[in-house]
């Protein structure tokens, strides 16, 4: 099942192997080990090529190699089916750098989708995680899972039903997450504690809460900014929150769009936000008390350009709603902060805020009024956010 | 082995090499081509380990070891050798890990059944190679004479001590590093001084293998004696044990920012009020790692009782619940002061 050309090696009697491998995997009863070895046995630049089918598989899979590249025979042509996982945490764990995963799927993994910690300049593309029987709080928890990595590409890829978030990138740098669609999960894309990330030309719908950029306290990495969420369709995001209790992301009311909390330096623009019923737009500080000296609750330079609403919070989650819908008309407006921290929105934005004056303190002294907040001072610095050029070079074929 | 043994053995191996190498000559130490140098040995007898293979009777410079409080693989019997290459010496380290320089090698068989029905299931091998620390595992056969190489894994079924039919999972290779991985590299885990008696240490002192009994060395305790010791120091050791070599900084699990080893004092890091970060449905519905005073509140006892892949903790190496550690765990949450 190996094919090495290896009259190069010959040629120059040295060790490194010039040509790449192919390693092709078929399914079939030994699935499992044929691919877990492929996966093992492979060497840097080699390529395992998995062929149309679905393959019934009992745990997780596993690659700690750098720079393979795992190929499948399309999203919906190679399936990885873990319905029946018995044992790990997720379908598939990346340990390595430079890594290239496409066009294939994972359906029902017991946790995880695939998790990639520490594996930088990861590219994903056209993966799609699905747990097949939708919303549902025993699904697993992210779909596309990568944390603690540098130079992370996701191109093309959809996930369904995830009892956490869809897409959730974290504790990472330089990010970028689009053309990718996130159906039904609660959180659709996550971007927590991240820095240096570019959301864009995405679908966000039937999720509980479309975009989530958030920054959390109690971690090893934090202190999450410089994000871009910019021309997604978030529509229609909702779906009553389906994640087990006790997860940050559980408190994320039906009906949220983009929702930022706690980070710096944030620019949402040039989205298009439609039936979003508790807040197309939430810009929060971090809501529970913390003992972390090190964490800053605030939402800070968050800017709100010029996006597409189409109406308001008709139907919102919110303490008070009815009083709330009273006094502004029957539906909120589009963005709604909290009063925290420091926002700037374009002209003509139309919002409400809060008012408070404290984090942590709940929603005590909330004074709600109509957003009042100066257009951006400065063109948003968008250096430095997105993933390394150096990743697209990989997505051809 | 005596004078007469050594004249014996090497009479033995002349009379093998003389005659047409039908059958090659018994192993009478270790080879430590296979420990050193790049591949992976298919068969564990490759290594020359043990002079009874099946009956786990190591050849010299292979010294058996036990810990104080052992990790939990469903009840499986392990026996554990640690190998010292000639020339080299064990180093002292403090309370952690003793220093085994190149060269060295640790093997843990896993084994159930008592006596006569004990069945010798798999042998995972530790190497340090002058690349690093490699992690394989080797499976062993119907008839008990070798265990072959399983980089992939395995799974049978068996029943475990307790009486449970369970499916047992031989770790693949990658597997081994998600639990012995600490900052992009493959360490040991069990070795660690403090977890280790100090007869047994004066022991390799005493035959010239380690230079000195390590400072903070026999601080856990006892696993079968944890009732007569202090309940915090059991569960904590216990917690080191089983689940530090992932949750602690830079390990697999750095980015729940959960960190029980041993030496952690601050309560967060250990998961008091400690909200979960990317635990999913393995929170349980609860708030926080540990609810001083409340073990059914707490999501670590939450996911320690559970046998439910994608809740289940540890994630690796079991597929039952451990109720003794589980209890131990649940009675020192109970009486930490709310």
């Amino acid at each position: 099942m190996t094919i090495r050309l290896t009259f190069a090696a010959a040629l120059f009697a040295s060790a490194a192997p010039v040509y790449a491998a192919t390693h092709d995997v078929a399914p079939g009863e030994n699935a499992q080990e044929a691919l877990q070895e492929a996966l093992i046995l492979a060497e840097p630049g080699d390529e395992i090529v998995l062929a149309a089918g679905r393959y019934v598989l009992t745990d997780g899979l596993s690659l700690d190699v750098d720079g393979v590249t795992v190929r499948g025979a399309g999203m919906d042509g190679t399936v990885l089916d873990f319905t029946t996982q018995a044992g790990s945490g997720e379908g598939m764990l990346i340990t390595s750098d430079n890594v290239t995963l496409r066009d294939f799927a994972l359906e029902n993994p017991k946790g995880d989708g695939i998790k990639s910690k520490g594996a930088d300049n990861i590219v994903y593309h056209r993966i799609r995680v699905t747990w097949t029987r939708g919303p549902n709080p025993e699904n697993g928890a992210y779909g596309i899972y990568p944390v603690e990595s540098t130079g992370v590409l996701v191109d093309g890829v959809k996930v369904t039903g995830a009892s956490d978030a869809g897409i959730y990138v974290g504790q990472s740098n330089r990010i970028t997450v689009r053309n990718s669609i996130a159906e039904a999960n609660v959180a659709g894309i996550e971007i927590e504690n991240s820095r240096n990330a570019l959301v864009e030309h995405n679908i966000a719908t039937r999720n509980t809460g479309g975009i989530l950029v958030f920054d959390l306290p109690d971690l090893p990495v934090m202190g999450g900014g410089n994000v871009i969420v910019a021309n997604n369709l978030v529509v229609a995001n909702d779906t009553a929150n389906f994640a087990p209790p006790g997860n940050i992301v559980a408190g994320v009311r039906r009906g949220t769009g983009i929702m930022v909390m706690a980070n710096d330096n944030v620019l949402i623009e040039n989205n298009i936000l439609s039936r979003n019923p508790t807040a197309p737009v939430m810009v929060i500080a971090y809501t529970q008390p913390f003992d972390d000296e090190r964490y800053n609750p605030l939402p800070r330079d968050v800017v709100v350009g010029a996006n597409t609403y189409d109406g308001g919070g008709y139907d919102p989650q919110l303490d008070g709603a009815e009083m709330l819908l009273a006094a502004f008309g029957g539906e909120l407006p589009p963005v709604l902060w909290d009063g925290l921290g420091s926002l700037a929105a374009v002209d003509g934005t139309v919002g409400w805020s809060l008012n408070l004056t404290q984090a942590g303190k709940g929603l005590d002294g909330a004074q709600p009024g109509p957003l009042n907040v100066a257009a951006p001072a400065a063109d948003f610095d968008r250096s430095g956010i997105g993933a390394p050029d150096a990743l697209e070079e990989r997505l051809g074929g | 082995m005596n004078r007469a043994a050594v004249l014996a053995a090497a009479i033995l191996a002349f009379a093998g090499a003389m005659a047409v190498r039908a059958t090659p000559p018994p192993l009478q130490y270790v080879n430590d081509t296979a420990i050193l140098s790049d591949g992976m040995p298919r068969l564990l007898s490759d290594y020359g380990f043990f002079d009874d293979l099946g009956g786990q009777v190591p050849v010299p410079h292979v010294y058996p070891y036990r810990l104080n409080t052992p990790l939990y693989s469903d009840g499986a019997d392990k026996l554990r050798f640690v190998y010292r290459a000639a020339g080299t010496e064990f180093r002292a380290d403090g309370e952690g890990l003793i220093d085994m320089p190149v060269g060295a090698a640790l093997i843990k068989t896993f084994a159930f059944g008592e006596d006569a029905k004990r069945r010798l299931i798999e042998t995972r091998v530790l190497l340090h190679r002058p690349d690093g620390w490699l992690a394989l595992p080797y499976l062993w056969n119907e008839e008990q004479t070798d265990a072959r190489l399983a980089i992939a894994g395995a799974r049978l079924d068996l029943t475990t001590p307790g009486g449970e039919a369970i499916s047992y999972r031989v770790p693949n290779k990658n597997q081994c590093k998600e639990c012995h991985g600490l900052d992009g590299a493959v360490v040991p885990i069990g070795p660690k001084a403090r977890n280790l008696s100090h007869d047994w240490l004066g022991e390799m002192v005493a035959t010239g293998n380690l230079d000195t009994i390590p400072v903070g060395a026999d601080q856990l305790p006892v696993w079968e004696s944890r009732q007569d010791a202090d309940l915090a120091a059991a569960a904590r050791g216990y917690l080191d044990v089983n689940c530090a070599h992932c949750h602690r900084p830079g390990a697999t699990a750095s980015n729940s920012g959960l960190d029980l080893r041993w030496e952690q004092q601050s309560p967060e890091a250990i998961g008091i009020g400690k909200r979960p970060v990317a635990a999913g449905r393995g929170a349980g519905g609860h708030l926080f790692d540990i609810v001083p005073g409340s073990p059914d509140s707490s999501i670590m006892t939450y996911r320690m009782g559970s046998p439910e892949p994608g809740v289940a903790m540890p994630e690796l190496g079991k597929a039952t619940v451990d109720e003794e550690g589980l209890d131990i765990v649940r009675r020192w949450i109970e009486e930490m002061a709310p």
